[in-house]
């Protein structure tokens, strides 16, 4: 029994080390979305083409993603191009102008095409404090019951699409 | 001499500018002000997580700074500004988490392990005692 107990630093050692291990190589900035499980916090948005008023009773009853990008975000030049072929397989897509200037978004969606079936203009970020986003870009994937089931903090690409996909049902 | 100085003077000044425009926010009263010292640094930065969201600079932060500005000044309480936030970004964004079932290890799971230890160091010593008052 005594001898067993000798072990006892050592067993505890290695379950130290596995749990260290396994947080490895892990993205720093994740943060777990509190929004998922819940439906999509009220809003009254005004459009960037028509400069209409655009309520949650607008959002569309099928699945689609909701995408936080703004034309000073880097990172959104590069996801633009993929958001397109998306857009061109079929799935909906809502834009939130985060933050950002009507005339140079409208500029944006014209000289790189505009995957959008909505762009809302969230001019002071209230909208994107409600969904609790940390940047842009940033996606919201919503069910068909409109609730969140997933959240993607920085751009979709080719890698992590295959995962978003599986929750936009 | 003189015009040197006032235009180091001068200099000064208008390098000084941008720290001082960056954040122009007047309280209504000095209670609301150390309020907002206190709460903005016990917020987490949600996009640069070592940091709070006092010394962030990233653009969330600016934003939940003045959010939390336009709450104090509308009267809303430290409880209710700490509810919203939490609402929105989870209680990831307390650094001081709040005291509940889910976080009760956190908070005494070192007392307990250190009143393990206690109890492990005496029953050693007791039982040593012992062993060292029955003659071998």
């Amino acid at each position: 029994m005594r001898k067993i107990l000798l072990f006892l630093p050592l067993v505890m050692f290695l379950a130290l080390g596995g749990v260290f291990y396994s947080q490895l190589g892990k993205d720093v900035n994740y943060m777990p979305s509190a929004l998922v499980g819940k439906s999509v916090p009220d809003f009254t948005l005004v459009s960037l083409f028509d400069d209409e008023l655009v309520t949650n009773a607008d959002l569309p009853s099928t699945p689609y993603l909701i995408n936080f990008w703004g034309t000073w975000c880097p990172a959104c030049h590069i996801e633009h191009p993929f958001l397109n072929r998306l857009a061109q397989s079929g799935i909906t897509i809502i834009g939130i102008d985060h933050k950002d200037q009507q005339a140079l978004a409208l500029q944006w969606l014209e000289e790189k095409g505009n995957p959008y079936q909505q762009v809302l203009m969230d001019e002071i970020g209230h909208f994107g404090l409600d969904m609790g986003i940390t940047g842009a870009p940033e996606t919201f994937v919503v069910d068909s019951n409109g609730v969140v089931a997933y959240r993607h903090q920085g751009e979709i690409n080719e890698q992590n699409w295959p995962t978003m996909k599986e929750y936009l049902q | 001499m003189k015009p040197i100085i006032h235009s180091v003077l001068l200099l000064m000044a208008v390098l000084a500018w941008p720290v001082s425009a960056q954040e122009q926010i007047v309280f209504s009263s000095e209670l609301n002000q150390t309020r907002y010292q206190a709460l903005v640094t016990e917020l987490r930065c949600p996009k640069c997580q070592n940091q709070n969201v006092a010394d962030s600079e990233s653009s969330i932060a600016l934003d939940l700074r003045r959010l939390v500005f336009e709450m104090i000044e509308q009267g809303k309480t430290d409880q209710e500004i700490i509810d919203y936030m939490v609402a929105r970004y989870g209680a990831f964004v307390l650094y001081r988490p709040e005291h509940s079932s889910a976080t009760f290890l956190l908070w005494y799971g070192p007392f307990i392990l250190l009143a393990v230890g206690v109890l492990a160091f005496v029953l050693i010593i007791v039982s040593n005692r012992k062993r060292r008052r029955t003659p071998q």
